[in-house]
C-alpha cells in the first residue's frame, strides 16, 4: 500500500504560481520563467510503499528539499495533490494538518534542530508532548527509544553536551518515538563527519531491519542513496528524472544527466556478492568418493573442490594433492579428509568492496552462503576484478589482449574472445579458458576460471 | 508672496490636536493618570519604609522603627540581588544602598525606583508584544521600525511638554515620557531575538504539529530570551537615565533634587543625588543581568561549557 502517493505535484516560489504552473504545463522550460517565479518542484510524482525506504537525490537547487517539505505541508503544493495514508493534505485546514503531522509524519532535520533548552530526554519526548501523551509516560517512552538509538543514559545531557551524531540520534529517537506512519529525513547525515555518516548509515539500516519504517530519506550524496535506498528518485532541475533501484540507476540510467551522476557512483558499495557471483561445478558430495572428485578436477580444472552434504549445506574444500593422495591409499568418502578450517564463506548481499580482502589471501574462491550456510555460488578472484573493469569498458579489454603470448596467433584467440562476449559472457577470461578445453560447455566456464594462473598456463600450452 | 516668508502653523495644530485629545479621550488620560499615579503610590509605600508591616500608624522622622524599617529594606534588596545574581552583588547591594540612606537620599531614591518600575512594566508590556507582532509581520516590522526611529531620536524634553499638557505636572507625565523613551530597544531587540532563532528548528515544530502558539511560547521566546533580556536590561538603563528630565516634570525624586541643584546652583546636592543615580543603575543593571544568566537555554550552556 502506498503510504506517500504524490500525483503531479508542482511548487513555484513567486507571486505569480498559477501562471508559472499554467506555463510549465504547456511545456515552457523553467529558465524562461525565472522572471515571474523559482519552479522548485515541476510535474513530480512518486508512491512510497510501506516498509521501504525511498531516497530522493540530487545536487543543491534540484528541488529534494522543498519536495520533502511538501509531503508533511511545510510548503503547500502549487499544484496537484499530495496524499498521505490516503488524506489528501493540499486539502485540508491548519488544525487537520496539524493533526496529520502529529500522528502520521515526522522529521529529522539536517542540523539536528533540538531546542538546546532542554534536556536529551525532553527533546526525545517533545513529538508525544505534542500529542498530549502525559509527562511521565512520554518520558519513559522517550527513554526507551534512547535506548534504541544508542543513548541509553544520556537523558539528562543537554543537546550541546553532546557529538553531532549523537545530537542527531537524538533527532532521530524524537522522530521514532512520535511512532508515525512516515519518517522524513531531510540530508539527515549530511552534517555529519564522513566517518560518522557512515556509522549512522549503518544504524539506521539496522534499525530498518527491526522497525520497519515507511522512510523517505533525502540526500545529495549517491553513495548514501546508494547504500540506503530501496528506490531512489533522482532529481534534476525540479524534475523527477528517474525513479528505480540501485542497479536500474547503475546499469540502465535513464538519460545521460543520471548516467554522469553514477559515472562516479563506487560500484563496490552497491554491487552485492550475488550481482557478481557465478555457478559452479566444481562441487562435490561428501559422500562421494575420491575418483569422482578426481574426475571433477579434470573437468572443471582447478585445484579445490566444494564439499557439500545432500542439501547442498557447505561442508569444506578438498585440494587436489589430498584427493590424488586418498585415492592412492584407497580411501572410500571425501569425509575424512574434508578441510574445514580456513574456508571463506561471503553473504549474497555482502557489498563487493568487503570481499577484496578475503578473496586476496583466499585459496579456494569465496563461497556465497546463505543464512543456512547452503552454497549459493562463487565469487573468484577474477570475478571481482572483472565487476571492477566494468567501470571503464575501453580499458576493460586491454588485459586480455595483452596477456596473450606473441607465440600464439593473436587473431583466433581474439575472435574467440569476441564470440564470447558476444554470447553474453561479461568476462573475456572464462572465453578464453572454455576455448582452450575445446569443450562444448562454454557456460560452466567461468567457474573454471577461478584458478588464473593455471588457465594462463594452459593457453601457453596451447 | 507668501512663500517668501513661510510659515507653517504646526505649533497651533498641535495644541489644537492637544485640545481635541483632551476633549475626546479625557477618560482615557483620566483612566492612565489613575492606574500610573495609584501603582507608583504603592510601590513608593512598599519601598521606602513598608508601613504595611506596621499597623498604619504614622512614623514620626528619625524614629528608630523609621530607621530599623529602611535597614530591613535594604537588607531585602540585597536578598532579591542575591537571588538574582550572586552574593557579590548582594554585598554591593547592601553598602550601595546604605550609602544612598547615609546621603540622605532614601526617600528621593525609593521615589525614583518606584516611577523606573512603573515606568518599565509599562514600556514592556508595549514593547514585547509589539516586538513579537514585529518579527512576524514584515508590514508591522517596516512600519514600526520608522515610528521607533523617531521616538529615539526625537530630543526627550520635546514630548515633556505635551505630556504635562495632558496629564498635568507630577509622577505621571514623567512617567509617560519615560516610557515613550525607553520603549524601542524593547520592540527591537525582542523582534530581533525572535527573528535570529534557528528557522530549522522552528521548523522542527512545525514538523511535528506544533500550533504558532506553542512554537512561540515553548520554542522561540526561550531561544530568543538572551536577546530579550538584553532589551529589557536597555529599558531599564534609558528609564533610568530619563529621571532627571521627569523632574523637571514635578515628579521628585533624585531627579528633582538634581534639577533643583541645577536652578540653585547647589554642587553639593547635585552630587549626592547624582551619585544616588549611578548607584541604583548598576543595582538594576546587575540585577537584570543576573537574571538574563537564569533562563533555561543560559543554563544549559553552562552545563555543557
Amino acid at each position: 500500500m502506498a503510504v506517500v502517493r504524490a500525483s503531479h505535484v508542482y511548487k513555484v516560489f513567486g507571486r505569480h504560481e498559477k501562471e508559472v504552473v499554467r506555463r510549465l504545463k504547456a511545456g515552457e522550460d523553467r529558465k524562461d520563467l525565472a522572471e515571474l517565479g523559482t519552479a522548485a518542484v515541476i510535474d513530480a510524482s512518486f508512491e512510497v510503499d510501506e516498509g521501504e525506504i525511498f531516497v530522493v537525490m540530487g545536487l543543491s537547487g534540484s528541488g529534494k528539499s522543498t519536495l520533502i517539505r511538501m509531503i508533511n505541508g511545510l510548503w503547500d503544493a502549487s499544484d496537484g495533490s499530495m496524499e498521505i495514508v490516503g488524506n489528501d493534505i493540499s486539502k485540508m485546514s491548519g488544525s487537520q494538518l496539524r493533526q496529520v503531522r502529529r500522528d502520521h509524519i515526522s522529521m529529522v532535520f539536517q542540523h539536528f534542530a533540538l531546542l538546546p533548552h532542554r534536556t536529551v530526554r525532553e527533546n526525545a519526548a517533545y513529538g508525544l508532548e505534542l500529542q498530549d501523551v502525559a509527562t511521565k509516560e512520554r518520558l519513559e517512552r522517550a527513554d526507551s527509544w534512547l535506548d534504541t538509538v544508542g543513548l541509553g543514559g544520556w537523558g539528562d545531557k543537554y543537546p550541546g553536551q553532546l557529538s553531532g551524531g549523537m545530537q542527531q540520534r537524538v533527532g532521530l529517537a524524537r522522530a521514532l518515538a512520535a511512532e508515525t506512519d512516515v519518517l522524513l529525513m531531510d540530508e539527515a547525515f549530511s552534517a555529519l563527519d564522513p566517518l560518522i555518516r557512515r556509522e549512522m548509515q549503518v544504524q539506521l539500516v539496522e534499525l530498518q531491519s527491526k522497525l520497519n519504517k515507511t522512510i523517505v530519506f533525502i540526500t545529495h550524496d549517491l553513495n548514501e542513496a546508494m547504500y540506503l535506498g530501496d528506490r531512489i528518485a533522482v532529481m534534476r532541475d525540479g524534475r523527477i528524472a528517474q525513479i528505480g533501484d540501485s542497479e536500474d540507476i547503475l546499469t540502465r540510467p535513464a538519460d545521460e544527466y543520471v548516467a554522469n551522476f553514477v559515472q562516479d557512483v563506487d560500484r563496490t558499495r552497491v554491487l552485492t556478492a550475488s550481482s557478481i557471483m557465478r555457478d559452479t561445478q566444481a562441487v562435490v558430495a561428501h559422500t562421494a568418493g575420491p575418483r569422482y572428485a578426481m574426475r571433477l578436477f579434470e573437468r572443471e580444472r582447478v585445484t579445490g573442490l566444494f564439499v557439500v552434504d545432500r542439501t547442498r549445506h557447505l561442508m569444506g574444500t578438498v585440494s587436489d594433492r589430498a584427493v590424488v593422495r586418498a585415492a592412492r591409499e584407497g580411501v572410500d568418502t571425501l569425509t575424512d579428509i574434508t578441510e574445514t578450517e580456513g574456508i571463506l564463506t561471503v553473504k549474497p548481499d555482502t557489498p563487493i568492496s568487503e570481499l577484496f580482502a578475503p578473496s586476496s589471501t583466499a585459496r579456494v574462491p569465496l563461497a556465497v552462503v546463505d543464512d543456512d550456510n547452503r552454497l549459493l555460488g562463487i565469487v573468484p578472484r577474477v570475478a571481482l576484478l572483472d565487476s571492477m573493469g566494468q567501470l571503464s569498458p575501453e580499458t576493460g579489454e586491454m588485459p586480455a589482449v595483452s596477456l596473450l603470448p606473441s607465440t600464439v596467433e593473436p587473431q583466433d584467440e581474439v575472435t574467440d574472445e569476441s564470440r564470447a562476449s558476444e554470447a553474453g559472457a561479461p568476462d573475456a577470461k572464462p572465453g578464453i579458458a572454455a576455448s582452450v578445453n575445446g569443450e562444448e560447455d562454454a557456460p560452466e566456464g567461468p567457474p573454471a576460471g577461478e584458478a588464473g594462473a593455471p588457465t594462463s598456463d594452459d593457453q601457453k600450452g596451447a | 508672496m507668501w512663500f517668501l516668508f513661510p510659515r507653517i502653523p504646526l505649533g497651533s495644530w498641535a495644541d489644537s490636536l492637544i485640545t481635541w485629545i483632551e476633549n475626546v479621550f479625557g477618560w482615557l488620560l483620566g483612566l492612565i493618570t489613575t492606574v500610573l499615579q495609584g501603582l507608583y503610590n504603592f510601590l513608593f509605600q512598599v519601598f521606602a519604609f513598608p508601613k504595611i508591616l506596621v499597623d498604619n500608624g504614622t512614623i514620626a522622622d528619625s524614629s528608630i522603627m523609621k530607621a530599623v524599617l529602611i535597614l530591613v529594606m535594604i537588607l531585602l534588596f540585597a536578598g532579591i540581588a542575591w537571588a538574582a545574581a550572586n552574593w557579590k552583588v548582594a554585598v554591593f547591594t547592601v553598602i550601595g544602598f546604605y550609602v544612598i540612606y547615609a546621603l540622605g537620599q532614601w526617600e528621593n531614591a525609593m521615589s525614583t525606583l518606584a516611577m523606573v518600575v512603573v515606568a518599565v512594566v509599562f514600556a514592556l508590556l508595549i514593547a514585547i508584544p509589539l516586538g513579537i507582532w514585529a518579527s512576524r509581520s514584515t508590514v508591522v516590522s517596516t512600519v514600526v521600525k520608522p515610528v521607533l526611529d523617531l521616538m529615539q531620536a526625537m530630543p526627550a524634553l520635546a514630548y515633556l511638554v505635551p505630556a504635562i499638557v495632558m496629564f498635568s505636572v507630577g509622577i505621571v507625565p514623567g512617567a509617560i515620557a519615560t516610557i515613550i523613551f525607553a520603549l524601542p530597544p524593547g520592540v527591537r531587540l525582542t523582534e530581533l531575538g525572535i527573528r535570529g532563532v534557528d528557522k530549522e528548528t522552528v521548523e522542527a515544530g512545525q514538523a511535528f504539529g506544533a500550533t504558532s502558539g506553542h512554537i512561540l511560547r515553548k520554542i522561540q521566546l526561550p531561544l530568543a530570551m538572551p536577546t530579550i533580556m538584553a532589551g529589557i536590561n536597555q529599558v531599564i538603563m534609558l528609564a533610568l537615565s530619563m529621571v532627571v528630565l521627569a523632574g523637571m516634570a514635578g515628579s521628585g525624586g533624585l531627579g528633582g533634587e538634581v534639577v533643583g541643584a541645577i536652578s540653585r546652583l547647589n554642587v553639593g546636592v547635585g552630587i549626592e543625588s547624582g551619585l544616588a543615580v549611578v548607584l541604583l543603575a548598576v543595582y538594576l543593571d546587575r540585577v537584570t543581568g543576573g537574571l538574563g544568566n537564569k533562563t533555561p537555554l543560559e543554563r544549559a550552556k553552562r552545563a555543557s561549557r
